[in-house]
This record gives C-alpha cells, structure tokens and sequence, in this order.
C-alpha cells in the first residue's frame, strides 16, 4: 500500500537553514547537508529544500549545497525557491534533486511549468503555493514573494490551471496557519483535495503528533511537511510515524 | 567500470552517485565507444516515453542498446522510464515503440479512484521466488514516481510489484540479461542500495 509521507522542510539562506514564524523574524537552525542526514536516518520520506537567498552568489551556494545533499543520502528531495527559468530547474535536477517546486516564478509565467512539464515530466514539477483566507471568508487568495504579495487569485482556480498545465504535484501552505503550531489549515486542504487529482502535500501549522494525524484521518492530503517541529528535535521523524502507525495509518517504518 | 547511458535526460548524478557509493567506478557517457568498454550499463530515465526514444535515436544509442542486449547479451539495468523502455510499447502520448525485450505494455493508471501519479513509498511484494529477497529488509518499501506502467508482461518476468489502488503495479522485471526497476533504487534508502548492489555484483 501507498504509505504516507513525512517531508520535513528546511527553508536554506546563503547555505544555512532558518525558519521564522509567519515568514519573518528568520533564525539560523543549522547546516543543511548535516540536517539532511539526520533526517534521513529517522527514516523522512522525503525533503524540501527551500532557497529563500535572494542573491546570485546564494543560488550558486544552493547549488553547491544541492549536490552534497544528493551525495550524501539516498532519498527523493524537492528544489524550490528562485527557479525562474527551464535552465534554473535544469541546474537543480542535474545537481541531484529530484523535483522542483515552483511558486512565484509560476504565476507571474505559467507557461515554466508546462515547460518544465513537458521536458522533465510532470512528476518533477511541484507546484508550491502559498494561500491566504480572504477577509470575507469567501475563499482562498494565491500570495506570492514569501506572503508579502496578495496576488488577488483564487486559490482553487490557480490549482485547476496549475494541473492543467502540467504540474504532478500540489505543495499548499496556509499562510493563515503557518508557524502558529494550531493545526494544518484542514478547510483549504480539503477544498484543494476536492477539485484535483494529483497528490497534495500539506503544510504550515504542524505543531503536534495529533496535527499528523488529524491531516491523514481526513484524507486531505498525502503527505504532510513540517520544519521547526523537526529542527528544533521537538518530535523526530520516527516519533511521529510510530505514532501514525498506531492510529492505522499507513506509513513506512 | 558501469556505464550509465545519457542520452540528455534524467537525473543521473544520484544514480551516480549511489553506483559510487557501493564501491564502483562508473562514468557518464552517450558515447558507444566508451560505453562497450563497460561491464555493466544502466538506463536512467525520466520525462515522456517517446522523447526519451526520440533522445535515445538521435543520439544514435539505440542500435548500439539492441546489440548490447539481443548479440552481446550483457547487463543492461533500467530504472523507471528506462525499464518502461524494454517493453514493447507506451500509450503515453500517442503509441510509441519500445525495445522489446520485455513481453507487455505500459499503459496509463486506469484506476479513477487514486491519486496520479503514483508518487512516494511503496511495497515490493515478491512475486516469484528470487533470492534478491535474501538481502532485503523483512518489509521492503520503495520509491515510486510514475504515472504509467507495465501491463500484459510474462509472469515470469515479474519478481516483485505493489498495489495501487485496483492496479497491480510491476515493480522489479527480469528477463535473460535485462534488469528494470519502476521504482528508483538510488532514492529508495537503503533497500534501494542493496538492489542496486545485487545488479552490480551478481546480475547475470
């Protein structure tokens, strides 16, 4: 049977990974290729790398760090943050990762994503979006540059288009929930989980083993992603699948 | 020296990587000098099934593919989209011709009810009895990421498969001295390694 995935995340800016609450207030937390191997011996499904440097020499630094990664542990990890173009993602997958999220760069040209599609096959291309409840509770609006920029898009219709174009892979984080430890945003999950069919990684909110299993009992999603929780050794990767298990959740232990 | 085909797709530094880490020399290369030089060859594979046979065509590596397998009869290791390759057609995007060597078809997830593609941690149940089990964890779980695969094959053929769904997904094929694995033995931990291992010390 299909397990579900534990995908720790680790935020990297200028070769270090930090994390902050509500994109902001970042912290340094460690050295990515050492957390990188410590997650993959508490058996992680998979990683996300995000490269939230905003300078050239930083994304060449990403490179760099992409590479030892892949020649250190033998698991699927996702790329993402400042890929822009179809040689931006090339540079990556050749580096080692496996996959690349796009979230910005796809909606300001979509068009990467059927690109990238077409030449590295849907399965490469995630397509990250961070969303945001509008203040009339109508829905959700698609948020770019980190939470910075309200796009005013709905969020269920980016999804349908994301899909449409190519991309094998939905990586939603509620900027609502995310960093607040409440809970991941069930609501927004299910709502996205209802109109596609490719699989939906959740994320933002994860503060608990409960949280874990409250996103897969719901079947919203697929696999859940989670950063502070794991950097700061609050829960191991093991702690939270031993737990899942109990509950009669399929995972990979 | 293992050979690793690029023929400009895939990620073919991790599988590299891996061979590496299991102690082998291993190269690169689209080059069929280079590579008839090898013991072993593996064809990674990610992307469409018709661009990866129009890529592996153009860079004329596909006679020298045919002659490796069918005259030279040597090792050839298909991993994901290269396994598809060994069989005799895709669906994926109009009908596409494979190699062949490989009894079958691959075929799009007919199965409305689950999620495509088929992507994370999966069994590999044995099928038939093979002593690559011996190495393997009491439970082994690989790495899938797909959205087409292997149907009609010879059960001979097959050693090991997941469920999915309604679906009976092959997983690990093999016939003479081909070797394919849908899943990716380079991304699958250390089960992953120990079937890459058994490719590289005692395939065939």
């Amino acid at each position: 049977m299909l397990t579900k995935r534990i995908i720790p995340c680790l935020d990297v800016k200028n070769g270090k990974v930090v994390k902050g609450i509500n994109f902001v207030g970042l912290k340094e937390v460690g050295d990515p290729v050492e957390l990188a191997q410590k997650y993959y011996e508490q058996g992680a499904d998979e990683l996300v790398f995000l490269d939230i440097t905003a300078t050239h020499e930083g994304r060449d630094t990403m490179v760099q760090v992409v590479e030892q990664v892949a020649s250190s542990i033998y698991m699927p990890f996702t790329v993402g943050g400042g890929l822009k173009t179809i040689e931006d993602i090339k540079r990556v997958l050749r580096a080692g990762a496996d996959k690349v999220s796009l979230n910005s760069a796809a909606v300001k040209n979509p068009d990467l994503i059927a690109q990238g599609a077409q030449i590295f096959g849907n399965q490469c291309i995630v397509l990250a979006i961070d969303a945001k409840a509008r203040d009339d509770q109508s829905g959700w609006n698609v948020v770019i540059h980190g939470g910075r920029i309200d796009t005013g898009m709905d969020l269920l219709e980016w999804v349908q288009k994301g899909v449409s174009l190519g991309a094998g892979e939905i990586l939603l984080t509620s900027m609502d929930t995310d960093g607040v430890k409440q809970g991941y945003d069930l609501k927004m999950l299910q709502a996205v989980r209802n109109i596609t069919n490719v699989p939906v990684i959740a994320s933002g909110g994860c503060g608990s083993l409960e949280h874990f299993a409250e996103v897969f009992e719901t079947d919203v999603a697929d696999a859940a992603l989670a950063a502070s929780l794991f950097h700061y050794d609050e829960l191991s990767v093991q702690d939270v699948k031993v737990y899942l298990q109990k509950k009669g959740i399929p995972v990979r232990l | 020296m293992i050979g690793i085909i690029d023929y400009g797709m895939g990620n073919l530094f991790s599988v590299h990587n891996a061979v590496q880490k299991l102690g082998y020399d291993v190269l690169i290369s689209s080059d069929p000098v280079k590579l008839e030089q090898c013991q072993k060859l593996i064809l990674p594979g990610v992307g469409a099934f018709g661009d990866m046979m129009k890529n592996i065509k153009e860079s004329q590596l596909d006679a020298f593919i045919e002659n490796w397998v069918r005259k030279e009869k040597k090792p050839l290791l298909g991993i994901c989209l290269g396994m598809q390759s060994f069989f005799e057609s895709s669906e994926e995007n109009g009908i596409h011709e494979g190699f062949g060597f490989l009894k079958g078809q691959i075929v799009f997830m007919k199965d409305q009810k689950v999620r495509v593609p088929h992507i994370g941690w999966n069994d590999l149940i044995k099928e038939n009895e093979h002593p690559i089990f011996s190495k393997l964890s009491a439970h082994p779980y690989v790495y899938y990421v797909h959205s087409y695969y292997a149907s009609n094959m010879d059960p001979d053929d097959l050693i090991g498969y997941c469920d999915y769904g309604t679906m009976k997904i092959p997983g690990l094929v093999m016939h003479e001295n081909v070797m394919g694995c849908q899943f990716h033995p380079e991304k699958s931990g250390e089960d992953g390694l120990k079937i890459l291992q058994y490719y590289l010390e005692e395939f065939v």
